[in-house]
């Protein structure tokens, strides 16, 4: 997008802790993006690393208590949507902003039909009679291909099998026609097959409808493909962002490389291993004052230690949270002074 | 589903049939002799005389399939009779009590309204109370309210009605005498004031008898809505941006519906069974208080056919137990 509108959902320093028994859990720390009309936003990291808590922190899906959040602002239609009333939240959710969940098998409620489903949302939002709103129905579930839309209107999700469950689950969200869709892992829990159908759906859907989309994953094989934008998060931050094609030819952050290692080439001798980052996730127990990725990271120095990288801008619309400037293989200018390096 | 209700009817026949056999053997291994409360002074040859009168000289398998006989095809054309006026197998013998040598039914009969009355009502009261209370448990489960039913099903459940009877009948009828401690089976109710009399003395029994229903069904409301609430499908519904009232009440309550409403319905027997202690302590002689009797008075007949009924009834709810599955939970229809 070279003119840059002006972005339809704008998130600063957004936190969230969970409370737990044994302690606070910092779950997302500082976190800062926006989305662009018309724009897919692809956010991969590891289990673990805040993609999912961020995206229902924005819209108050979480559960409060556990979930508490501690900061920052979510600017949509220039309203802050961290301190808007719950009844006008409700407005937003599943009018202007649609979700799709991961499990297409569980996220669909088993006693109603799907029809009702689909039509619960329509009624509610749009204010449609039920006549007008079944027909919006039917004409959704043709939209996302599910064939012989009209008789299938009455049947119960478990008639259904998990493809088609999450095209009902895409209908759904793209009932009122949203501005946003923000898809949590759609396809995870689907085989490959599936997977390329639903993505090719997804395409279709955003050239017919023009919304803006959050794809949350962590198969990066699918951020290739569909994603304009790609934001890495490690440890509730987020450590990189670029357009798609200059993160994969330019990764400037040391998690974001060895991701992108990771994936087993189909081309060429098949390695004996698959390659891995070793070590673990971390959970943080307050808001993390070095880089949480240090542990794991083969480029580690002093200044990693003393305090956590802000994100620094690299390339054009491109910036990594990460003191090394791999552009120069030396330790960035901006870098807090360290004695020596270890790596 | 029609043919899953009719072929779990037909299973029920059989069924039914080995646990009348079953009863029917029991009571004859079980020691006991329907003459051993006669006075002493009655000679052996005259017992054994009453013995035979009662029909005991026959073989078992001839008593036991007269009592078939008695139970299926005599006592419902006795019912016919008392509805259609009509004189169906008049003159043949139904099923008399040992003790009063009347007809067991119309025993039964002359006692079921007073059951239904005292612990039908304090079901239909127990269920009312406990589903708010654990609907509204789980929904805001650790808050005082929550802990407060908690400790409140704990009393309910660990208390035995001989106890909270005896209590209650201490607090209300002795120290304040608002109630009175006997229910009088004889008042008839025909106009306000003596429903109000009824109420009043039908107020404790109920009391006791819901404080039970109440901390049974409530816990399982609360376990079950715990389950539902925690579900992806519930975060999908407000994810549509339903309102909390349509989340619980519509999305989670009819999911969370399907066991409490086994569990609710397998308890409906129970009622007809009459609650033995606490009819006891209030002096309601209702279906349980009958029971207690006819088995201290070695009156086998009314034990069979009683125990009989339970039986009946309990094969009955499972069925509609069974049904009201499949209607609350579309994964459970069995065509």
């Amino acid at each position: 997008m070279p003119d840059r509108p002006e972005p339809v959902l704008d998130v600063r320093d957004l936190k969230t802790v969970f409370k737990t028994r044994t302690g606070e859990v910092h779950a997302v720390n500082s976190i800062s993006f926006d989305l662009r009309p018309g724009e897919l936003l692809g956010v991969v990291g590891e289990s673990g690393s805040g993609k999912s808590v961020t995206m229902m922190s924005l819209i108050g899906l979480l559960p409060s208590p556990p979930a508490q959040i501690r900061g920052g602002t979510v600017t949509f239609e220039g309203r802050n949507l961290l301190t808007v009333p719950e009844a006008d939240l409700r407005k937003i959710r599943g009018r202007r902003i649609g979700f799709v969940f991961q499990d297409p098998m569980t996220s669909l409620n088993p006693v109603f039909t799907v029809g009702d489903q689909i039509i619960e949302p329509i009624r509610k939002h749009m204010r449609l009679d039920r006549k007008a709103a079944r027909a919006r129905a039917l004409e959704l579930m043709q939209l996302v291909g599910i064939p012989d839309a009209a008789r299938r209107l009455t049947d119960y999700p478990h008639q259904f099998s998990g493809g088609m469950r999450q095209r009902v689950m895409i209908a759904i969200a793209l009932a009122c026609d949203p501005d946003i869709l923000i898809a949590d892992e759609p396809t995870t829990a689907l085989d490959v097959t599936i997977q390329a159908q639903i993505l090719d759906l997804v395409h279709d859907l955003r050239e017919k409808l023009g919304m803006a989309i959050v794809w949350i994953t962590h198969d990066l094989g699918v951020i290739a493909g569909i994603a304009d934008r790609v934001m890495v998060m490690y440890g509730g931050q987020v450590v990189e962002q670029a357009p798609v094609k200059e993160l994969f030819a330019r990764p400037r952050h040391p998690y974001t490389r060895a991701l992108l290692k990771t994936i087993p080439s189909v081309r060429g001798a098949r390695a004996p291993k698959l390659t891995v980052i070793e070590g673990q996730p971390p959970i943080l127990g307050a808001a993390p004052e070095a880089c949480s990725f240090r542990d794991r990271c083969p480029y580690r120095f002093a200044a990693c230690d003393a305090a956590n990288p802000p994100r620094f801008e690299v390339g054009p619309r491109h910036d990594a949270a990460c003191f090394w400037n791999f552009d120069r293989d030396a330790p960035r200018d901006a870098a807090p002074a360290g004695e020596a390096l270890n790596a | 589903m029609l043919t899953f209700t009719l072929r779990r009817v037909l299973i029920s026949i059989p069924t039914l049939l080995v646990i009348a056999f079953a009863i029917f053997m029991l009571l004859e291994l079980a020691p006991g002799d329907p003459t051993a409360q006669l006075p002493l002074t009655i000679p052996p040859e005259v017992r054994e005389q009453i013995r035979q009168s009662l029909g005991l000289g026959e073989p078992l398998p001839v008593r036991f399939g007269k009592w078939l006989i008695q139970f299926f095809w005599v006592e419902p054309l006795h019912i016919i009779n008392g509805i259609f006026g009509t004189d169906f197998a008049e003159g043949a013998q139904r099923v008399l009590s040992w003790q009063t040598r009347s007809p067991v039914m119309d025993i039964v009969w002359q006692r079921m309204p007073q059951t239904l009355w005292v612990v039908g009502m304090s079901y239909i009261v127990g269920v009312a109370i406990a589903l708010p209370i654990g609907i509204y448990s789980a929904y805001k489960q650790y808050s005082v309210f929550d802990q407060a039913g908690t400790f409140v099903s704990m009393i309910g459940y660990s208390v035995p009605p001989f106890f909270s009877g005896v209590l209650v009948i201490v607090i209300f009828s002795v120290k304040l005498g608002w109630f009175p401690s006997i229910y009088d089976t004889t008042h008839v109710v025909n106009d306000w004031d003596s429903f109000v009399v009824q109420l009043r003395q039908m107020i404790m029994p109920v009391m006791v008898l819901a404080l039970q229903t109440t901390a049974q069904i409530s816990r399982f409301m609360r376990a079950s809505m715990l389950d539902n609430l925690g579900q992806d499908y519930v975060r999908t519904a407000r994810a549509k941006g339903m309102s909390e009232r349509s989340v619980v009440l519509r999305h989670t309550l009819r999911n969370s519906m399907i066991p409490v409403v086994t569990v609710i319905a397998l308890g409906v027997p129970g009622i007809f069974g009459g609650a033995i202690i606490t009819e006891q302590v209030f002096k309601v002689n209702g279906i349980g208080q009958l029971l207690i009797t006819a088995i201290q008075a070695n009156d086998l007949p009314m034990v069979q056919t009683l125990t009989f009924i339970f039986a009946i009834l309990i094969v009955l709810f499972n069925l509609i137990a069974d049904v009201l599955y499949g209607v609350l939970d579309p994964r459970i229809r069995y065509d």
